[in-house]
């Protein structure tokens, strides 16, 4: 069994049981539950913020953080629209976008991991920065009358399935398997896990870490992208407060902020289940404003189940061993 | 009144599913050096806190100068006379000498304010006690050396008026001249009739400190004995069980070094070490000697590229190395053996298998994918050949011994088929038993014509396992000794700077 799949799979087990209990709990109290239409509208909801999530995972397998992926998406978007709205081709707009998503990235990742600064405030500085240069180029304005053929990249339907739902699964499926298998993502546990035992692992840290920024703020240019395009407007307060979802979701699905642990179908799951969960509640009329309290609870119990199991596992192992573990780890010190 | 100022009586202490102590006795009088010996997970530890008032013994019983005691906390013992100088100090980095030494009784006046005045006082006062002078009490405790940050936490233990003084691996951090330095004061206190339980892996220290000694195995009290009647081999057969005649084992008669392998011309980096020349042949061990801070770990990092050269060369197999990162240097066939296996060595959550590989991911992967099998397979073989005692490779890492975890780290090292293997301080904290293993782990590989760095404070293993010792003093290589020529006297003396033998030894 890989190591990977056993740090997580107490989590990940878990967590797939929860959103199957609410799945069948649902359709048994709801008729609107298990239909295609709500099942769409629910996997749209979560798309944007499961781009994301499949990028801020792997940052936080390598022990990284991103606090500024939901102004990336603003500015991303909104300098798009920009461009386009001067006349700038549509394909063109694109790659800027995505381009000036790249250099944030590297922005953040250079000054964290050469500069040193902590990767929180770093992020949270560059979070205030990008969103006032949102404000600033738009002059608080949002930007509308954008060109159909950018429309189709969010608004189009493929096989009845809108195209944010095949990105944001697609990246999942994709994510997963190279942060698990492939060897250059698999870096990240080992920098997650002991950042100076992997320098010393030839592990080229900086390099990679610096590259974990870039991936994260280009996958979050790509869903300004998707946002602006699949709304038809840029929106200066877009993916306000993302930040704090998508890592939601990243730890509910078992990474932590030490780094090491966590998978990308984890978080997927972390995503649906807060979906669910807000949905449910929605379908069941409980009143809104129970939403965001609902979210922080699963997160809470996410991790407490988590740490509860970590617990008993070393009381298990201390049956094996005891003092005389005890005793090693005292005197391995020396 | 005892004979005994401290007497423990069939102390069993179990935790979930095991015995850590069974029935243990320890008898320790007036004024004399006890000293607790046992490998890892013998005991001492769980002994230790026991008395120590932090665990309650299931049974059995503990009497202070033919008083039965029962301690409810770690508090209590210190109020009726032991304390605890643990290995990993207790001080806080940022408050000053004396707020460490009085924390939570400093000295008051009117409204509760500190009386500093009085506090420095008392403070020097204590300082006296070993003669010192030059720690200030108003100093920072971060700002002094690990050895003063130790005197000061020896002197918080001592500002309970302890009888029972218990000291875990006080030298584990010590350069030579400060454990001379330790070994005055511990004289000094035992001359007023202060007691000391004095528990060390390394044996030698036995012999120049401790009047009496008691052996623990597997939990179990095996016997107690003078110093003076005794000797290394005689410990060593009873900690371990079974008779190791010479730890360090023997290098094969028929093989020699061959020619050579890497040769270090010059390097210098400022602050670091100076015009560093020296050369390692094909199958030798050279061991690099010096005190702590003399730039022995700084020469082996930056021969792995792990810190930079200033200038100077490095050839290996005659090739000039530009090596820039750790990366290259392992490409190159060079590896490093870190010191601190649990901060820069392993992955203490990661399971075995998985440590095993952080080296070289690439030797593991099918079209730029890890394959599992291969993986697990490697671990499987490695615990074999090392003999690495866990359930299997699955065993996270951070579960594992001392020892066990060291031989990891070593195996982590060895497969990358090096062609020189830096190993920085191979055995620290590893118990008789393991180490004697990885004596014969490092012979075998430079039986295979690997190069070996041996950098190690512990000068009994420098004397036994290197084929030739290099010594560094304050960043220079001060002087080099064939396997022959070197003692004890020898080396300490080049690296401390005496000038005693100069010519003969350089």
């Amino acid at each position: 069994m890989g190591f990977i799949r056993k740090i997580t799979r107490l989590r990940e087990f878990m967590i797939f049981a929860i959103v199957l209990g609410v799945i069948v709990i649902m359709s048994f109290a709801s008729p609107y539950f298990l239909n295609s239409a709500n099942i769409l509208a629910l996997l749209l909801g979560l798309s944007i913020e499961t781009i994301i999530a499949v990028g801020m995972t792997n940052l936080m397998v390598s022990g990284g953080f991103d606090m500024s992926v939901g102004s990336v998406v603003a500015f991303t978007g909104a300098a798009a629209a920009m461009c386009m709205d001067i006349g700038i081709p549509v394909i063109v707009a694109v790659l800027i976008g995505l381009a000036i998503g790249a250099l944030i990235g590297l922005f953040n990742g250079f000054i964290i991991a050469k500069v040193g600064i902590n990767p929180f405030v770093t992020t949270l500085a560059s979070m205030s920065l990008f969103r006032g240069l949102t404000l600033i180029i738009t002059k608080g304005q949002n930007i509308a009358g954008l060109p159909s053929s950018f429309k189709a990249i969010g608004q189009k339907v493929f096989l009845g399935v809108q195209t944010p739902i095949w990105y944001a699964i697609i990246l999942v499926i994709v994510g997963d398997i190279l942060l698990r298998k492939a060897r250059f993502f698999r870096q990240n546990y080992y920098i997650g896990g002991n950042e100076k035992a992997a320098f010393l692992s030839g592990i080229a840290v900086d390099k990679i870490k610096i590259l974990n920024y870039v991936i994260t703020a280009l996958l979050a240019a790509f869903a300004g992208i998707v946002m602006t395009s699949r709304l038809g407007a840029a929106s200066v307060t877009a993916g306000t407060g993302l930040e704090l979802k998508v890592i939601t979701a990243v730890i509910i699905g078992g990474a932590s902020l030490q780094g090491g642990e966590g998978t990308v179908i984890g978080a997927f799951m972390g995503s649906v289940l807060m979906a669910l969960i807000t949905n449910a509640l929605t379908l069941l009329g409980v009143d809104v404003y129970w939403q965001t309290f609902v979210i922080g609870a699963t997160l809470l119990i996410a991790v407490l189940v988590d740490r509860m199991g970590k617990i008993r596992k070393e009381r298990i192992k201390k049956g094996k061993k005891g003092g005389v573990n005890k005793c090693n780890t005292q005197a391995m010190k020396g | 009144m005892s004979a005994y100022i401290l007497e423990a009586k069939g102390i069993v202490k179990t935790f979930p599913g095991v015995r850590a102590l069974n029935g243990v006795d320890l008898k320790v009088k007036k004024g004399e050096v006890h000293a607790l010996v046992g490998e890892n997970g013998a005991g001492k530890s769980t002994l230790m806190l026991t008395l120590g008032g932090v665990h309650k013994p299931d049974e059995g019983e503990i009497f202070i100068e033919g008083e039965k005691v029962s301690f409810e906390s770690a508090h209590d013992a210190n109020k009726k006379g032991i304390s605890i100088v643990y290995q990993e100090l207790s001080l806080v980095p940022n408050l000053s000498v004396a707020e460490n030494i009085f924390a939570n009784r400093q000295p008051v006046k009117f409204l509760n304010l500190i009386d500093w005045k009085r506090l420095y006082e008392q403070t020097k006062e204590m300082l006296s006690l070993f003669d010192i002078d030059y720690i200030d009490p108003s100093a920072l405790v971060k700002d002094l050396s690990i050895a003063n940050q130790q005197v000061v936490e020896i002197l918080k233990a001592m500002s309970f008026n302890p009888k029972v003084l218990i000291l875990d691996e006080p030298t584990s951090s010590l350069t030579e001249v400060e454990k001379k330095q330790l070994f005055k004061n511990i004289r000094i206190l035992k001359s007023k009739g202060i007691s000391f339980i004095y528990i060390s892996h390394h044996l030698h220290e036995i012999f120049e400190i401790a009047d009496t000694v008691t052996v623990l195995r597997d939990g179990e009290y095996i016997c107690e004995a003078e110093v003076k009647d005794i000797d290394e081999d005689f410990l060593v057969s009873k900690m371990v069980g079974r008779k190791i005649s010479n730890i360090y084992g023997e290098r094969d008669k028929d093989t020699k070094p061959g020619d050579v392998l890497l040769e270090v011309k010059n390097i210098s980096r400022a602050g670091a070490f100076e015009n560093v020349s020296f050369s390692v042949k094909r199958g030798e061990i050279v061991g690099l000697a010096g005190l702590v801070g003399a730039g022995r770990t700084e020469v082996g990092r930056a021969i792995f590229g792990a810190e930079p050269v200033e200038s100077g060369e490095i050839y290996l197999e005659g090739e000039k190395l530009n090596i820039r990162n750790t990366k290259q240097a392992i490409e190159n066939g060079i590896g490093y053996m870190s010191e601190d296996r649990k901060t820069q060595g392993l992955y203490l959550k990661f399971s075995i298998k998985n440590n095993l590989i952080s080296n070289r991911l690439k030797d593991f992967c099918i079209n730029g994918l890890i394959s599992e099998k291969q993986v697990s397979r490697n671990g499987e073989e490695k615990i074999r050949e090392f003999n690495i005692i866990t359930p299997g490779c699955e065993q996270i890492v951070g579960n594992l011994s001392g020892g066990n975890q060291q031989k990891v780290l070593l195996a982590t090292w060895f497969g990358i088929k090096p062609k020189l293997l830096i190993v920085d301080e191979p055995t620290r904290g590893v118990d008789v038993g393991a180490k004697s293993e990885i004596y014969v782990l490092l012979r075998e590989l430079a039986k295979k014509g690997v190069g070996i760095i041996m950098i190690s404070s512990d000068l009994p293993e420098i004397l036994g396992v290197s084929d030739r010792i290099i010594v560094m003093k304050e960043g220079k290589v001060a002087g080099e000794l064939s396997k022959e020529e070197a003692n004890e006297e020898k080396v300490i003396a080049i690296a401390a700077g005496v000038q005693t033998n100069q010519k003969e030894c350089v």
